[in-house]
């Protein structure tokens, strides 16, 4: 629909350079640039080489953007920057852009929250969000479990890593094996070929009296790590399939198990996973298992949606706008630790009263019937 | 003629617009700290200053440093952005320029900015509109400059090295607007709006396990 709201995307957390473009609901154009090779020789994302590869692609992938949707800059309706969480340089680079951007043409400017807009980004898939919905978002800095009434106002922590990202393990380990940087496809790769109950890894705070929600990788990674130098240390050969298999099999069956657990204790019949990790193959097919049988409605976007990009952005942009959010102040700042319940930072204008108002309105809702 | 000019590379957060003939309206704010948060507010009160909105603006310089990396990076990427946007001419200038333009000295000096990490960027100049030395990253320790004069927060901080430190201490988008305007009006060609980092990033290869596993 035309009088839907159009609007850009601007997302550099990490070190993917993102800028999409929607209209309502609707993908318009997904542009990325990634730094990811130059990234791959260090094991890891390299903060400023990250920042300096945003700066030099940032035009490009603007220009690139608006060429693939066919729209004028002229017709946007606002300009959407994630303002955190996220690698600080990085981050700055990202809303330095989207506010020259945003000044430059005289549009409204939206800077969002990172993790907010990865749940968004299922609205460009498969239609508007439920509410309440549950998210999984499982990523290289990130393993969390959301559960939001109102993605534009209301997202509530349920549980979170307390230790490392669900993706950070993977990279480790495949590093430990040798498979290289990122860990994540590669392990899925190799685990395809596994025996996923070869080898019985921890499955951390799973305990009757851990947190319910609450996930820890710390302990599973340097059990992995352990397991396969004293077989080196043995003279063994490392069954480097199995340990992929076994590994990937205790990260998914912890994660399925807390995320399914919290739809049924918080009443939410449908879940949706975003993320990096969201595109292993094992997480999508247990997670499809586990919510089948418990009745409980899976919603993953596809893997290129589910890793960093511009286009979420813009899809929660745009529910900003369409909701009559406040607008940032052109003092926005990025903010790498920005609370996940911060869905966006609204400026301190009269329109951001109205917009706090709701948020007190929306949570008294009982969600837990 | 309409130029707008930014410079971040320093912890002065500086915006001016110049007509050709003398800067009608400025804005510098000494914070390190602060770049991201102060640029575009300054944008906006610079042009309200001055009575103009950005569209006026027929085309922008930006000084490129050498900076620490962060705040650097802020002028760029909003003089990129602007550019795109307005679809005007956007220039480089060295910071170190700038800061050498201001300086009331006749003879050989030296500018000098503060690269954090007990390091200063350096340049020698014959003249303020005369840069004899390709911008540097050094320890203050490690230079041997004569006692020459020298102007820049990273002068004043060393005087060990810079005995005959003076003003002014930090750059001004002022002086960028007018060395900018007056090297456009000799027909000279402006660099291009790339950063000078002069270091290269910071990164820690992780300790590799012996490879056992074939690909
Ligand atoms: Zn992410």
């Amino acid at each position: 629909m035309a009088d839907e709201p159009l609007v850009l995307g601007i997302e550099t957390s990490c070190d993917e350079t993102g800028v999409g473009i929607v209209r309502g609901t609707t993908l318009l154009a997904d542009a990325i640039a990634s730094s990811v090779d130059e990234h791959a020789r260090f094991g890891g994302v390299v903060p400023e080489v990250a920042s300096r590869a945003h700066l030099e692609a940032m035009v490009p992938t603007i220009d690139r953007a608006l060429k693939e949707a066919g729209v004028s800059a002229r017709d946007l309706d606002g300009i959407a920057v994630t303002a955190g969480p996220g690698l600080a340089g990085a981050l700055l680079v990202g809303v330095s852009a989207a506010k020259a951007y945003a000044y430059a043409l005289g549009k409204p400017l939206y800077g969002v929250n990172h993790l907010a807009s990865h749940i968004c980004v299922d609205q460009l898939e498969h239609g508007a969000l439920p509410e309440p919905t549950m998210a999984l978002l499982v990523s290289g800095g990130h393993s969390s479990l959301l559960l939001s009434t109102d993605i534009t106002s209301d997202v509530r922590p349920m549980g979170a890593t307390i230790d490392d990202a669900a993706g950070e393990a993977f990279d480790k380990i495949a590093r430990v094996l040798n498979l290289g940087f990122p860990g994540g496809p590669v392990i899925d790769r190799y685990a395809k070929e596994g025996d996923p109950s070869a080898i019985a890894f921890p499955r951390g705070l799973t305990g009757p009296r851990d947190p319910a929600y609450d996930f820890s990788f710390s302990g599973l990674k340097t059990a992995v790590a352990r397991w396969i130098e004293a077989k080196r240390a043995a003279g063994e050969e490392v069954p480097v399939r199995d340990v992929a298999a076994s590994f990937q099999e205790a990260v998914v069956d912890v994660l399925t198990r807390k995320a399914v657990r919290a739809c049924k204790d918080q009443g939410v019949d449908h879940l949706m996973i975003g993320g990096g990790v969201a595109a292993n193959s094992r997480l999508r097919a247990l997670a499809l298992e586990r919510c089948e049988a418990a009745g409980i409605r899976l919603r993953v976007p596809r893997p290129k949606l589910c890793t960093d990009n511009g286009a979420m952005v813009a899809a929660l942009g745009a529910e900003m706008v369409a909701r009559n959010r406040a607008a940032s102040d052109w003092d926005l700042s990025a903010d790498s630790s920005l609370p996940v319940t911060d869905p966006h930072v609204p400026g301190r204008g009269p329109a951001h009263e109205h917009s706090h108002d709701h948020v007190h309105e929306v949570s008294k809702e009982n969600l837990y019937s | 003629m309409l130029l707008l000019a930014l410079d971040t590379a320093t912890p002065a957060v500086t915006v001016a617009l110049h007509d050709g003939t003398s800067a009608i309206a400025a804005s510098s704010q000494v914070d390190a700290r602060r770049h991201g948060e102060l640029l575009l507010p300054a944008v906006d009160r610079v042009l309200a200053e001055a009575g103009l909105e950005l569209d006026a603006v027929t085309g922008i310089v930006v000084g490129v440093g050498p900076g620490p990396y962060t705040g650097l990076r802020v002028g760029l990427m909003t003089a990129d952005t602007f550019g795109l946007v307005l679809g005007v001419p956007v220039h480089g200038l060295c910071t170190l320029d700038a800061l050498a333009y201001a300086a009331d000295i006749e003879g050989p000096f030296v500018a000098a900015t503060d690269a954090r990490r007990k390091e200063v960027y350096w340049a020698r100049y014959a003249d303020p509109r005369t840069r004899v030395s390709d911008p540097a990253v050094d320890r203050p320790g490690d230079l041997d400059l004569g006692g020459l004069p020298a102007v820049g927060a990273g002068a004043l901080l060393y005087p060990d090295t810079f005995p005959d430190a003076r003003a002014p201490e930090h750059v001004s988008a002022a002086a960028l607007a007018s060395l900018a305007a007056e090297k456009l009006a000799a027909g000279q060609e402006l660099e291009a709006p790339r950063p000078l980092y002069l270091r290269r990033p910071d990164a820690q290869v992780p300790k590799n396990y012996k490879v056992v596993t074939p690909k």
